[in-house]
């Protein structure tokens, strides 16, 4: 992608075009992984309330795997998890282990 | 039809930010200006203006406020001085990296420590390089006159930076002058309706304030807001023109007092500048050729102009109300050496440093320094280069 010139930036750094972090892949900065298991799920979607970025995708009202394109491991998403009968439904689990 | 009242410089500015009537004022007391924001809340509570009054905790917060709602589609002011526009400072940056056209009366007051009220320039000499637009008033006429242009000048399409308009603490902001009032209405016609470039309330257009911009583009952002300055003193001189059209009133970057035939000269800004101009006329009255420049638009500075307009002298003395620590000069002095420095014949300068803590400026002052200026014409020498005046050994 070529790069705008100083002439082309919009004044005081507006971005004037809704939805734009779908281009700004931030999944590399993760050092820890959600994992999400599907059999303590009770599809409460607090996850995809709680979720800071667009991690959780949701399909006909119920959550299903992570997009890590979009994770960068902050852990919001296992720590609200309520999970079920005490197991957790998400939990963190450390990049490259 | 001018109305021709006697008040304070705060009530004046008060009156000008009554006449604009904007949309949001979120602001904080602090000496000398409190009693502007008191008159303005006044007018908010009497119905007189249909803005929404803010009160904060702090001049922190109360320039957060501002960048919020003026982000938010909104004309909005602030006031401050000293301690205050200290605490703003990270919100400073932000407005104007922002390009948020805010309006801020800053009545100059030194600053702590030690403590003190009363008028010198240190304040907003701190906030010079924070990318506000600086327009200083000798009197409370040009308090009122330029607040009324700054809204014009900071909302400008091509420009859209926010603007201080600077008076001196109590000299000017407590003191009753004999000032000429514009009507309401040939004000809000000459300041015209505000419209936002990316209002955030504009829910058909949704917008982001704010972003992070990393190496990859910092430096567009920075070289676009560098150009965007280069575009004021254009702006300032075309508002000028319009303000002069409806008041009869003339302003210009700069004013110049006697100074076209001038030998020697001084630079001062704000209410130093009205009594140094007696001691000209003294001095022109026993034949020496003496001058003035007063700056009125400090930031962005006109350093061509100023240049030109002050090449011709042999000498000159920049007065500064504010001094620079680090064992550095007067900050004026500074600009005004940078403005002389491409030409290659250049006056003689040197640097006093007056009036600190609101300590008094006296004809014999400006006497003082006058008769320095012609000894150096005459040896040619320069024996301080900086020196504080008005100071006891």
């Amino acid at each position: 992608m070529k790069l705008k010139g100083w002439k082309e930036v919009t004044p005081g750094a507006v971005v004037p075009e809704a939805g734009s972090a779908l281009k700004f892949k931030t999944g590399s900065w993760r050092s820890f992984r959600p994992i999400w298991i599907e059999e303590n799920c009770i599809q409460c979607l607090f996850c995809w309330l709680y979720c800071p970025d667009m991690a959780i995708k949701v399909k006909d009202g119920k959550r299903g795997e992570f997009d890590y394109n979009y994770c960068k491991g902050c852990g919001i998403c296992a720590l609200e998890c309520p999970g079920k009968k005490g197991k957790k439904a998400i939990v963190m689990e450390e990049e490259g282990k | 039809m001018a109305k021709i009242v006697a008040v304070t410089g705060n009530e004046a500015s008060a009156n000008a930010l009554r006449q604009v009537n904007p949309d949001v004022c979120a602001a904080y007391p602090i000496t000398p200006q409190t009693e502007m924001m008191q008159r303005f809340a006044s007018f908010v509570s009497d119905g007189m203006v249909k803005t929404e009054l803010i009160l904060v905790e702090s001049e922190h917060s109360s320039l957060s406020a501002c960048v919020g709602a003026s982000a938010a589609g909104g004309r909005v002011i602030t006031a401050t001085s000293s301690q205050g526009l200290a605490l703003m400072w990270e919100i400073l940056f932000i407005a104007s990296g922002t390009r948020l056209p805010i309006v801020m009366p800053v009545v100059n007051r030194a600053l702590s420590a030690p403590l003190n009220i009363h008028g010198d320039h240190s304040d907003a000499m701190g906030a010079r390089d924070t990318g506000w637009i600086q327009l200083w008033s000798e009197n409370g006429q040009e308090a009122y006159d330029n607040t009324i242009q700054a809204f014009r000048i900071a909302e400008h399409m091509d420009i859209r930076l926010p603007a201080m308009v600077c008076m001196d603490g109590f000299i000017i902001s407590h003191s009753i002058e004999r000032l000429e009032y514009l009507e309401d209405e040939e004000v809000r016609d000459f300041v015209g309706e505000f419209k936002q470039m990316y209002p955030l309330l504009d829910l058909e257009h949704p917008v982001s304030y704010g972003p992070l911009i990393l190496p990859d583009y910092y430096m567009e952002y920075r070289k676009a807001q560098a150009d965007v300055e280069s575009k004021v003193a254009k702006v300032v001189l075309d508002v000028a023109k319009d303000f002069e059209k409806m008041s009869g009133r003339k302003y210009g970057l700069f004013e110049t007092y006697r100074l076209d035939d001038a030998e020697i000269g001084l630079v001062i800004l704000n209410s130093a500048a009205g009594t140094s101009k007696d001691t000209v006329d003294e001095f022109r009255d026993r034949g020496i050729r003496a001058g003035l420049l007063k700056p009125r638009l400090y930031r962005p500075f006109p350093y061509g102009e100023v240049g030109e307009a002050l090449k011709h002298l042999k000498a000159i003395c920049v007065l500064d109300r504010a001094d620079a620590f680090g064992g550095s000069y007067g900050p004026l002095f500074l600009d005004i050496a940078t403005s002389l420095y491409p030409y290659q014949h250049k006056p003689m300068l040197v640097n006093k440093i007056y009036g600190l803590g609101g300590r008094d400026y006296l004809p014999a002052h400006a006497e003082l320094v006058l008769n320095e200026l012609v000894d150096i014409t005459k040896t040619g020498a320069v024996k301080n280069l900086k020196e504080y005046i008005g100071v006891r050994e």
